[in-house]
């Protein structure tokens, strides 16, 4: 079947494409060149005057596992808010903070979100994740595992196993996790607390291993790039939300040594301790320093007022945090000897001093950052805001006056420590369809989406402009997913199961199983073969068909 | 033609029997006979669980055999003049309970789990104030005192201090032998797991599972310094209350269990919160978690997959085109008894024993192939048991991982899922 969407305008970065108005063919689910002539067109769509981007890309957001599903059960009281009953189409579920899965699928297509990557997949709970985002319908989905406070990489790491070594864990933990990256969450500190330390920071030493953050993000940072993957070390750093944070922050940039590394909420550690509360902002000194450092990506982790929930794997800094919760409740686990979590409940007001000022943070960071194929528009969902405020998170990046109306409502301490009204910058569609297309799919390693050209997945998203783009976002004409009609007016009108991404780095299996054979015997509560996740059990259903995307090939060892 | 024995062997089994879901277990499965033989590492669930004969495989309506079509179409039919299907037992793996919830959804169904009033006294905890708690591998390499409420564990899950407590080596540097065990609470307990290799008895408070509502207030205001003036509560002298919340206290990584299947007195969720928040209050200084454990009949399973595809846990409802929770509302009994639900669908592929309630609405039956029930049911289907006749996957006790069940017989039977979908589908 071809077809044609005709006369949009189009906004492809990955092509410097800035609004030209341009046919796009589809066959088989790819876009393709203009046809010979006589070639039939199936289906035409006029869209002449709208706005074609790609399908967006949530680089960043918590969809599945665990944590998760903590969330949801956890509050009954806000899925009250946000029933859905079930149509002919699609099935009910529930919506807001901690959607179910089904709901979270199309809720995200209806956005014109195509791919969606959950970043924090304990390995030991990947089955969990996996069999979450594949019950969650039409986007894409890919995961990225959490190594650092695992008692193997800990134990590797204080007994000085060398980078290759290292190396073969990581490439196995993708393999058997069938994942996209590596994350690490709070490095060393998720382990600490569970012998009791109540922070960590990066120079300072694990009471059990003796080794400190910053050995544990030189070696996962060195051991993602030499194995080739795509996606650079995704970190959240030690410290999170402590004010006076931002210092960790730019000692761990300064640990990264050059390779790449992607900051994840950064808003979250861009704190100062100027004032009379001692709290204040550090995006001027973060976003100069990302400015500066062209290996540091980061996506901000928005935060937007209104009910949400916190849901990490840092288990360290949810259970400091746990006395600020609203409604006051937390579940904080301590998870295997290879992870933890904690989830808690959060109602962001705009007269609270503090969530205030974290929410000019947030945005002081997206406009002084000049480079928006490293900044990544998240909220952390649900973390500093369900993804279904992206619209209007969107509209504050855009609209300077809009902004400012809102920056004028926040508490008045808070607004005397921004700078926010006076930054002038308004993003603009071309540098939008960067931080949640052509940038997003470079970061995590998408070769195939993110972009219009020929070859490229059909992941489409058509939107009649509108000054208003809160509501411009918020209700795509067309969304196509792999070529096929899946939203038209902002409702789903197909369901279809998207594919998994993963990546399969090349690396020594015999060597590193072996060793990872006896330890699971010796100390785990379950048999290594079933720590490992096979392929099969994801693509089984006809859901999750698993993609592997090619790594770079071993690089050059660097040390 | 004679039957010819096909036998195999099966190593790394894993065990659905009980939520501790243990993986090192070896089977031998005769293909002709359908019969099963434990090798090693069984224990009394799992052998009751493995070893049996594959009896009824047919279908019976009203008793008599038929064909599975003819079920499934009668199943439909009665579900197409339903106007509330309840849909109880739920003792599932994951895949079964997804097509549950897809059926549920399409007919507006209630749903509730055979253990749902044991699951429901954690779960009002987890969402009215929630908890620190942690997995098994934690336990098994961190716990230097574990604190046993109102249970042994070993009428629950055999092998946990097998698994779990007693094993020869951990990551870090502890003395395995020097574990300190205490019991509090419990009728009957078997205690003697509880000792360690090397004979080191454990401590064990007793007193009647009715009086842990103020033993447990007890111990919570005790860990948090406050005076209880009375010399004993339910029968346990406060000093040795007092003296177990010093051990807490002192404990570097301590770890309270409780089994809510045995706290059955009114409110008992109250128990288990003043146990969840005296391990809040320890983690102010040292380390403690919980470890709830959960029933045996796929309960945890059916309640993840629930809470992730409806939002909800267990017990909820699909009667008015979206999702509903109540714990009050969509109880068995209640349904039952008050005429609210027109048909019964009773699902239990784990547990031949645990059989649908009594009742004078239609039942349908998708269970386990062994059961004998008292009063036939208007339908039953005999189903596959997960980890014998299909592959599968559950999640264990600790809510966190998940394992694959292996196929280990050649049977006819069908599985919950094709069964349920060809129900969906001819709807």
């Amino acid at each position: 079947m071809l077809i044609k969407l005709t006369g949009g305008r189009l906004y492809d970065p990955a092509h410097n494409i800035d609004g030209k108005v341009q046919d796009i063919f589809i066959k088989n689910g790819r876009i393709v060149g203009q046809p010979s002539d006589g070639a039939v067109v199936d289906k035409q769509y006029d869209i002449r005057g709208k706005v074609v981007m790609a399908g967006a890309i949530d680089m960043h957001t918590h969809i599945g596992g665990g944590k998760v599903n903590i969330a949801r059960l956890m509050l009954p009281e806000d899925h009250r808010s946000d029933i859905v009953a079930h149509n002919e189409l699609c099935r009910a579920g529930c919506g807001h903070a901690a959607p179910s899965t089904l709901t979270t699928g199309y809720r995200y297509a209806e956005m014109g979100y195509t791919s969606c990557f959950e970043p924090a997949l304990l390995p030991v709970n990947a089955r969990q994740s996996h069999l979450e985002m594949g019950d969650t319908p039409i986007i894409d989905k890919g995961g990225y595992a959490m190594l650092g406070n695992d008692d193997f990489f800990l134990r590797m790491l204080a007994a000085k196993k060398d980078q290759d070594a290292i190396n073969d864990y990581v490439a196995w933990t993708l393999h058997s996790t069938q994942t996209m990256g590596i994350k690490v969450v709070n490095p060393g500190g998720i382990s600490a607390f569970k012998f009791n330390q109540r922070a960590l920071d990066l120079d300072e030493l694990n009471s059990y291993y003796q080794v400190s953050p910053r050995d544990v993000l030189v070696s996962l940072s060195r051991a993602v790039y030499e194995l080739g993957i795509p996606h650079p070390l995704h970190v959240h750093g030690n410290n999170l939300g402590v004010p006076g944070n931002m210092e960790t922050t730019l000692k761990t940039i300064s640990a990264a040594e050059g390779y790449p590394m992607h900051l994840t909420h950064i808003q979250f550690h861009s704190y100062g301790t100027e004032g009379d509360r001692k709290f204040s902002s550090g995006a001027a000194e973060i976003a100069n320093a990302i400015n500066k450092n062209k290996n540091i990506s980061a996506d901000v982790g928005q935060i937007l007022f209104g009910q949400t929930v916190t849901c990490s794997g840092d288990n360290m800094r949810q259970h400091a945090n746990a006395g600020l919760g609203s409604p006051h409740k937390s579940v904080i686990m301590d998870i295997e000897c290879d992870a933890g979590c904690g989830v808690v409940p959060f109602k962001y007001k705009d007269k609270n001093f503090v969530n205030a000022l974290q929410w000019a943070i947030g945005l002081e960071i997206f406009l002084l950052v000049d480079d928006p194929w490293r900044i990544f528009l998240t909220t952390d969902h649900p973390n500093g805001a369900p993804f279904t405020s992206y619209p209007h998170l969107i509209k504050l990046l855009m609209d300077k006056t809009f902004r400012n109306e809102m920056f004028a409502k926040l508490n008045l301490d808070a607004q005397a420590l921004s700078t926010l009204n006076s930054i002038e910058r308004e993003y603009t569609l071309y540098e939008i369809a960067i931080m949640t297309r052509a940038g997003a799919a470079k970061l995590v390693g998408l070769h195939d989406r993110g972009h219009l050209g020929i070859g490229a997945a059909a992941d489409i998203t058509v939107y009649t402009d509108n000054p208003d783009r809160e509501l411009m976002f918020s209700k795509p004409d067309y969304v196509f997913k792999d070529g096929e009609l899946v939203v038209q007016n902002g409702k789903v009108v197909k369901v279809t199961w998207g594919n998994t991404h993963t990546v399969k780095p090349e690396f020594d299996l015999n060597g590193i199983e072996k060793d990872l054979r006896t330890y699971f015997d010796k100390y785990h509560t379950m048999k290594l073969d079933q720590f490992k996740i096979n392929q099969d059990e994801i693509s089984a259903n006809g859901r999750g068909n698993v993609v592997v995307h090619p790594c770079e090939g071993r690089r050059e060892k660097t040390i | 033609m004679e039957k010819e024995s096909r036998i195999t062997t099966y190593n790394s089994v894993t065990c659905p029997a009980c939520s501790l879901l243990c993986d090192d277990l070896n089977v031998m499965s005769d293909a002709a006979g359908g019969s099963i033989k434990m090798l090693e590492n069984g224990c009394s669930r799992s052998i009751k669980f493995f070893e049996h004969t594959l009896n009824s495989i047919e279908p019976r309506l009203e008793g008599q055999k038929t064909n599975l079509d003819n079920a499934i179409s009668h199943a439909t039919k009665l579900i197409k003049a339903s106007n509330h299907t309840l849909i109880s037992g739920l003792a599932v793996d994951v895949h079964g309970m997804r097509s549950i919830l897809s059926l549920a959804d399409k007919i507006g169904a209630s749903l509730d789990h055979m253990n749902s009033s044991a699951m429901l006294r954690n779960t009002l905890v987890v969402q009215n104030s929630g908890w620190q708690v942690c997995t098994l591998t934690e336990v098994r390499n961190r716990v230097d005192l574990l604190l046993v409420i109102g249970t042994d564990i070993v009428s629950i899950y055999p092998r946990f201090f097998e698994k779990v407590v007693w094993i020869d080596e951990i990551m870090f540097d502890q003395d395995i032998s020097n574990r300190e065990i205490v019991y509090i609470g419990g009728k009957d307990l078997n205690t003697d797991s509880g000792m360690s290799k090397n004979g080191k008895k454990p401590t064990v408070i007793s007193c009647e599972n009715t009086d842990l509502p103020e033993v447990t207030n007890a111990i919570r205001a005790l860990v948090q310094g406050k005076s209880v003036s009375s010399e004993k509560v339910g029968g346990i002298a406060v000093s040795d209350l007092k003296q177990l919340a010093e051990r807490l206290i002192a404990s570097k990584y301590s770890v309270i269990t409780w089994a809510t299947s045995t706290f059955d007195f009114p409110h008992a969720e109250l128990t288990v919160q003043n146990i969840t928040e005296t391990i809040n209050f320890l983690n102010r200084k040292t380390r403690c978690s919980g470890l709830p454990l959960a029933g045996n009949e796929g309960d945890v399973t059916a309640n993840q997959v629930s809470t992730w595809i409806s939002g909800y846990p267990i017990r909820n409802s699909f009667i008015h085109g979206y999702p509903e929770y109540s714990p009050y509302q969509f109880n068995t009994p209640e349904l039952l008894s008050n005429g609210e639900a027109d048909i019964l669908i009773w699902v239990n592929t784990l547990n031949p024993d645990r059989l649908p309630p009594s009742c004078d609405i239609p039942t349908i039956v998708f269970g386990h192939p062994d059961m004998k029930f008292n009063k036939e049911p208007d339908l039953f289907i005999p189903v596959g048991v997960p980890g014998i006749d299909h592959t599968g996957t559950m999640f264990r006790c600790d809510n966190v991982v998940s394992l694959q069940l292996k196929k280990i017989r050649e049977s006819k039977l069908p599985t919950l899922q094709s069964v349920v979908s060809s129900i969906e589908s001819s709807l």
